[in-house]
């Protein structure tokens, strides 16, 4: 494919052995060549990537380079026009796929508008389990009260979601993609639709499900937590993988121009 | 659907309560500005003086009389009034029936016609078709057509009795025009809603179920009252067949004593009906709007 291999990276091998997560060695989620039109417009060209269970992938870049829509193609949301998409073992790009059966595996959470308005915390929560997996009110409802409880928002799962601060809405919707035990969770800038003084509640979640062993590919304005927390970060522009590499790497020594330019306007911008 | 759309259910232990909502006298006050009492006192004398400017005008009026006699005659009115009110019973149970086939057989029409895929393209295009059609064609001309024109096919099996045809012309010009109402709200649901709801692993079908369609209803209930609304009035043309409801009985009392006055019988009837929809479509609007912009603080 054009441009996805533009970048050699040669750390990656040996970054493979230290640098990435526990369970190098097994992809959970590998693309190759994935591209995605809007009409005319493209907006995927070419995007190789690949997450090892346990590993921490965060993609970075510039609005309208992609990362939304590659999220979104990951969770078969849209539909990839070319390459593919194998999510253990299993091409979830070709055709005829059941997507139902691949989203209960993966979870997904937005920038907002996550939450059911109309539904308490706890409704929401049980919703998927209830309705795709077929539990029954009791058992779904017992499981995600222990779950709410574990990330401080038991006091709520009685509460509408206009009663909580954003902060617990989406850290709510992140339960809610929880529920189902994901392999996969996909996290798609859960924190640029929020107050600054709420973002670190969410952060830490995620830090937490990061240091528990979960698998993300995330999409992140944040950079400093995206050196934190991940394993490997990609640096998409204009719908292609410029750069990659591990956070140290990629961040402190950027190899190509645009790299450079854009973490230069992140830093300006104080968010590193 | 009535349980989960409830916002207002009790929702656990909550610190600070909803802001009062404004009382009836505050909003009048509001409504005539800051002054308070000696506002009050203006808009009232206004009020009377104009009232009776117009009353003396009317009354004096040579005509007066002549009106009084055509339209307001006591007389005329108990005498045409059983048949009227008889002929209005038979409205409401119209309406009715209308009402509830309207706003299912719009909610259907509307949820083809926002199906997606190319699998659907047949029905969304029959959906399309439909709505087009039956708001392009007035009211009336539906009830015509289908009132004199398919029983006069004369088809084994097919129903002739008028007021089977008349509602069915209702339900399907009115559903037109609900299904686009519906629509409108199925629309102002955010995608990230279904996005969301898929992702769980729910079905295209039961994301619209679960997830959409209850916001998409409770978004747009005052157009939907709204529609009711002028539905009560519309089912009087379905008179143009013959049935005798209030309007229709009305004109027989009319064309037999050369009398409107039943024709203020059969007004009242309707106002009574209308007005107490029509304030209550207000009051809901009106609440709901306040619970919105409370929801956004």
């Amino acid at each position: 494919m054009t441009g996805a291999g533009a970048v050699p990276d040669p750390a990656t091998d040996a970054v493979t052995e230290e640098g990435r997560g526990p369970g190098a060695g097994t992809p959970r989620l590998v693309l190759e060549g994935v591209e995605k039109s809007f009409g005319p417009k493209q907006v995927l060209r070419g995007i190789d990537l690949r997450v090892s269970a346990h590993e921490v992938v965060c993609l970075i870049g510039p609005s309208g380079c992609g990362k939304s829509t590659l999220l979104r193609c990951i969770n078969l949301l849209e539909r990839i026009d070319a390459g593919r998409i194998v999510f253990e073992g299993e091409d979830i790009s070709r055709p005829g796929v059941n997507a139902n059966r691949i989203r209960r595996r993966m979870g997904i959470v937005f920038q907002a508008f996550n939450l059911f308005p109309h539904m308490t915390v706890l409704d929401n929560v049980t919703l998927g389990p209830r309705r795709a997996l077929h539990q029954s009110r009791r058992d779904a409802e017992t499981r995600t009260v222990e779950l709410l409880e574990r990330f401080g928002l038991a006091d709520h799962a009685g509460e509408y979601p206009d009663r909580l601060s954003g902060g617990q809405q989406q850290r709510a919707a992140i339960v809610r993609s929880l529920i189902g035990d994901p392999e996969l969770l996909l996290l798609d800038e859960v924190t640029s639709a929020l107050d600054p003084e709420l973002v670190g509640e969410v952060l830490s979640v995620i830090r937490d499900l990061a240091r528990g062993g979960m698998t993300m590919v995330l999409a992140t304005h944040e950079m400093g937590f995206a050196r934190d927390v991940a394993h490997h970060i990609y640096f998409l522009h204009e719908g292609r993988v410029l750069e990659s590499g591990p956070p140290e790497q990629l961040l402190s020594d950027p190899q190509q121009e645009r790299t450079r330019q854009f973490l230069r306007r992140v830093i300006e911008a104080g968010r590193l | 659907m009535a349980s989960e759309t409830d916002v207002h259910a009790p929702s656990g232990a909550t610190g600070s309560g909803p802001p009062p909502m404004p009382t009836r006298l505050g909003r009048w006050r509001s409504e005539l500005g800051q002054e308070g009492a000696k506002g009050a006192l203006i808009a009232f004398a206004s009020t009377v003086l104009f009232l009776g400017l117009v009353a003396v005008l009317v009354l004096t009026s040579d005509s007066w009389p002549k009106v009084q006699q055509q339209f307001l005659d006591p007389e005329a009115f108990r005498e045409s009034w059983p048949e009227v009110a008889g002929g209005f019973w038979l409205d409401v149970r119209m309406f009715l029936v209308a009402e509830v086939l309207i706003l299912v057989f719009a909610l259907g029409v509307a949820v083809i016609r926002s199906l997606r895929g190319p699998a659907f393209f047949p029905l969304r295009v029959l959906a399309v078709v439909y709505i087009d059609l039956f708001r392009g064609i007035p009211l009336l001309l539906v009830i015509l057509l289908l009132g004199f024109g398919v029983p006069a096919l004369d088809i084994g099996g097919v129903p002739r009795d008028p007021i089977f045809w008349g509602v069915t012309a209702l339900v399907l010009s009115y559903s037109a025009y609900t299904a686009e109402v519906y629509r409108a709200g199925i629309e102002s649901v955010h995608e990230s809603q279904r996005a969301s709801a898929l992702s769980l692993g729910l079905t295209q079908w039961q994301a619209l179920r679960y997830a959409i369609l209850p916001q998409a209803v409770r978004n747009v209930v005052p157009a939907l009252l709204n529609g009711l609304v002028s539905l009560q009035k519309d089912v009087a043309l379905v008179s143009v067949l013959g049935i005798r409801e209030a309007v229709r009985e009305a004109e027989i009392y009319t064309a037999r004593t050369f009398n409107y006055t039943s024709f203020i019988a059969a007004t009242v009837l309707f106002l009574l009906a209308s007005i107490p929809v029509a304030r209550f479509t207000d009051w809901y609007s009106r609440r709901d709007r306040a619970r919105r912009s409370q929801a956004m603080l």
